[in-house]
C-alpha cells in the first residue's frame, strides 16, 4: 500500500512537473456562465455547445464544474446580481455574455476583486479587469472582399446588402466593405439595401433595386440575407453574381444546390454560436495560469467549397453553422494575439 | 388589517427566505455576503419607497423604472463632468414630478395613463443623454456605496437608513399624516381647508426625491450607465409596495414593509438562482412566491377582520 502511495506521488509529481500539461492545476476549479438571453436560435446553439464541451471538460477531470445560468429577463441589474450571487457560490471564473458593455461593471468589479476570473464574450463588458472575446465584425466586411478580389482578378460592380439600420453590427461590418473597397479599388458598390439580416426582407429589397442596377459581379452580405438576395437575382433572370454567404442553412442548402448544377462556387463566414466554449477554455486557461491579453479576437467560421457537404450536412434545418472549440483552439487565439 | 398585521408579513417572508438562501449558501452568512446579496436591492429599495408615495396617494406610477433610468444616465454623465448642471437637471426632474402630480389632481386625470405617457418622456430623454451605454459614476457615489462600515455591511445600514427615516417622515410627522389622509379621504382634506393639489404635488415631489436618490445609489454600484438599466424597477417596485402590506387605495402603506418586500424580491431572485432552477421556470416560479405571500396575507387579514369583529360583537 506504501509504495503504491509512493508510486502514485511520484506519477503525480511528473505529471505536474510535465511541461505544457494543463490538466492537473485546473481540476478543483468551477466554471461559471452567466447569459442574458436565450431567445434565439444563436442563444439557444451557444448553451448546447456550452453544455456539451462543459460536460466533457467536467468529466475529463479537466474543471469541476462548468454550469451555465440565464438571466430570466434580459436586463443588465438582474445580470449583475446573477453575477454577485455567482461569487457568493465561490466560482473560480464567471464567463459571461453582457446584456450591457457598462451597466455589469460593478459587480465584475466585485468579481475581480474576490480573485475570480471574468472572462466576457460577444455581449463584452468594459471593465479592465475583465478578459474580452471580441468579433471583429469589420474584418468580416473586408474578408468578403479580399475574398472576391481572389475570384475576379479584374474586379466588378457590387451590390451591399446591410443588416438592421442603426445598429452597431451593421455599422461595424459596413465599414470593413468600404475598407475592402478600399483596398480594392477595382470593385465599385454599385447599389446598397438593407435586407436586417433575414431572407424575406433582403429578397424583396434586392428584387426591388436590381432594374436600376447595372450588370452586378458580387455581392457582399451580412448574413442571414444571402439566400433572398439568391432567389431574386434569379427570378430577375440575370446571371448569378458571386453571393457571399453567412452559414445559415438555407443559405447553405441553395449553395449546395447551385454548385452541383452549374458548378457555383462561393464563401461562406460568421460568427459560431459556439464562440462561447471558446471563452470556457480561455477562462480554463487564465485559471491554470497562462498568461492571457485581455483582449482577444474571435476567429470566424468559414465555410468553403472543400467544407461545405460536411458542415450543411452537421447544421440543423434552419439554424446556423456552428463548431465547438478545444483547448487547443484556445490557446492558438491567445498566441495569436500575443 | 391593522398596522400590527401588516407589518408582520414582510418580516416573516423575508426571514423564511433568508434562511432558505443561508442554507442552500452558508457563505452568503457572512458581511462580504450579506453585502453581495443586497446591495443591489438598495436602489430598488428606494424605487419602492418612490412607488409607495405614489400608492399612497391613491395613484400608480408606471413610469418609475425609465425615471430612475434617466436620472442613471444624468448621474454618470453630468453629475460625474459638471456636478451644478447635474445636480440642476436632478432637481428639474423633482420638480417635473411634483408638476406631473399636481396635472393629475387638477385636471382629474387618471395617473396610470399620465406616468405610462411619462415613462416614454423619460426613457427618451435617457437615450438622447447616452446613446450608448457608457459614462462614470462619480467618485464620491462610488465611495459611499463601496463604504465598509464595521460590523454591519453598507446594503444593510442602508436599508435600515431608508426605513428608518421614512417611516419618521410618513408615520410619524404631521406631514406624513396628511399626505395619507389625502390618500385615505382626500375631500375630508380639502374640507378641512388644505390644499389637495400642493400635497399631492408633494407626494409625487417625494416621490421623484426617491427614484433620483435610486437612479444614483445604482450607478453608485454599476459604475456606469446604460438607457435601459433599471426598466424593471416599475413592475419590482409595485410588487414591493403590496408584498410589504400596502394596499392600492386608502392610503395604507408602510415605510419599512415597503423596504422588507423590495429585500425579499431581490432575495427571491438569488434564491432561485441558488436552487439552480432553469431560467424557463424563474419568472414563474417569482410569481409563485409573490402570490403565495399575497395569498398568506389574506388569510391574515380575514382573521384580523374576525378578531376585530369579535372583539365588537
Amino acid at each position: 500500500m506504501n509504495t503504491k502511495a509512493k508510486l502514485l506521488g511520484a506519477a503525480a509529481l511528473v505529471a505536474v512537473t510535465l511541461p505544457g500539461h494543463a490538466v492537473a492545476d485546473t481540476a478543483d476549479k468551477r466554471i461559471a456562465l452567466s447569459n442574458n438571453y436565450a431567445g434565439n436560435s444563436w442563444r439557444q446553439a451557444m448553451l448546447e455547445s456550452w453544455a456539451k464541451v462543459g460536460d466533457k471538460a467536467v468529466e475529463d477531470g479537466v474543471v469541476a464544474a462548468a454550469d451555465a445560468f440565464t438571466t430570466s429577463e434580459n436586463q443588465a441589474t438582474e445580470q449583475a446580481a446573477q453575477i454577485q450571487n455567482m461569487i457568493l457560490q465561490g466560482y473560480d471564473a464567471i464567463v459571461v455574455n453582457a446584456a450591457s458593455p457598462t451597466a455589469l461593471n460593478g459587480a465584475i468589479k466585485e468579481a475581480c476583486d474576490a480573485g475570480i476570473t471574468v472572462v466576457s464574450f460577444d455581449g463584452i463588458v468594459t471593465e479592465p479587469c475583465a478578459w474580452r472575446i471580441a468579433v471583429d465584425f469589420k474584418e468580416m466586411g473586408r474578408q468578403q472582399v479580399e475574398y472576391l478580389a481572389g475570384r475576379l482578378p479584374d474586379g466588378g460592380n457590387l451590390l451591399e446588402i446591410r443588416g438592421l439600420a442603426g445598429v452597431f453590427v451593421d455599422d461595424e461590418i459596413h465599414a470593413g466593405i468600404e475598407e475592402g473597397v478600399a483596398e480594392f479599388p477595382k470593385f465599385k458598390i454599385v447599389g446598397s439595401v438593407h435586407g436586417d439580416w433575414a431572407q424575406d426582407v433582403a429578397q424583396k429589397a434586392v428584387a426591388g433595386v436590381l432594374p436600376s442596377l447595372p450588370e452586378i459581379s458580387g455581392v457582399v452580405t451580412q448574413g442571414g440575407d444571402g439566400y433572398g438576395a439568391a432567389q431574386a437575382i434569379k427570378a430577375a433572370g440575370r446571371d448569378m453574381p458571386i453571393i457571399v454567404m453567412g452559414n445559415r442553412q438555407d443559405e447553405m442548402k441553395w449553395w449546395a444546390e447551385a454548385r452541383d448544377e452549374n458548378g457555383y462556387e462561393t464563401l461562406s463566414l460568421s460568427i459560431a454560436p459556439g464562440v462561447g466554449t471558446l471563452a470556457l477554455w480561455v477562462a480554463q486557461q487564465v485559471l491554470d495560469g497562462a498568461e492571457v491579453p485581455k483582449d482577444l479576437t474571435v476567429p470566424f467560421l468559414k465555410v468553403t467549397q472543400d467544407t461545405l457537404d460536411e458542415t450543411l450536412a452537421a447544421t440543423p434545418e434552419g439554424s446556423v453553422a456552428n463548431v465547438e472549440y478545444s483547448q487547443e483552439d484556445a490557446k492558438s487565439v491567445i498566441a495569436a494575439a500575443k | 388589517m391593522n398596522g400590527k398585521y401588516r407589518i408582520l408579513l414582510p418580516v416573516l417572508s423575508l426571514t423564511v427566505l433568508l434562511a432558505a438562501v443561508f442554507y442552500l449558501q452558508p457563505r452568503a452568512m457572512s458581511y462580504f455576503g450579506l453585502n453581495l446579496l443586497f446591495n443591489l436591492a438598495v436602489p430598488i429599495a428606494l424605487a419602492t419607497i418612490a412607488q409607495m408615495m405614489i400608492i399612497m396617494v391613491n395613484d400608480i406610477d408606471l413610469s418609475v423604472g425609465t425615471f430612475v433610468s434617466f436620472v442613471a444616465c444624468v448621474t454618470a454623465t453630468f453629475l460625474n463632468d459638471a456636478p451644478l448642471i447635474g445636480v440642476a437637471i436632478l432637481l428639474a426632474s423633482i420638480l417635473a414630478y411634483a408638476a406631473i402630480g399636481a396635472l393629475i389632481h387638477i385636471r382629474q386625470l387618471p395617473a396610470i395613463v399620465v406616468t405610462l405617457g411619462m415613462s416614454f418622456v423619460w426613457g427618451g430623454l435617457a437615450v438622447l443623454l447616452l446613446p450608448s451605454p457608457g459614462g462614470a459614476a462619480p467618485a464620491w457615489i462610488r465611495t459611499v456605496m463601496t463604504v465598509k462600515p464595521p460590523l454591519v455591511p453598507m446594503a444593510v445600514v442602508a436599508c435600515i437608513l431608508i426605513a428608518g427615516l421614512t417611516h419618521l417622515l410618513i408615520m410619524r410627522s404631521s406631514t406624513g399624516t396628511l399626505l395619507r389622509a389625502v390618500g385615505g379621504n382626500a375631500q375630508a382634506v380639502a374640507r378641512s381647508g388644505w390644499s389637495v393639489t400642493k400635497l399631492k404635488a408633494g407626494a409625487y415631489a417625494l416621490a421623484g426625491v426617491f427614484g433620483v436618490l435610486a437612479g444614483v445609489c445604482l450607478v453608485g454600484l454599476t459604475t456606469s450607465a446604460d438607457a435601459n438599466i433599471a426598466l424593471r424597477y416599475t413592475l419590482l417596485s409595485i410588487a414591493g409596495v403590496i408584498l410589504g402590506g400596502g394596499e392600492f387605495t386608502g392610503g395604507r402603506v408602510s415605510p419599512v414593509g415597503a423596504v422588507l418586500g423590495a429585500l425579499t424580491l431581490a432575495l427571491a431572485g438569488s434564491f432561485l438562482s441558488f436552487m439552480r432552477l432553469s431560467p424557463d421556470w424563474q419568472i414563474g416560479a417569482q410569481g409563485a412566491i409573490l402570490i403565495l405571500v399575497l395569498a398568506v396575507r389574506l388569510i391574515f387579514s380575514r382573521r384580523g377582520r374576525k378578531w376585530k369583529g369579535a372583539e365588537n360583537g
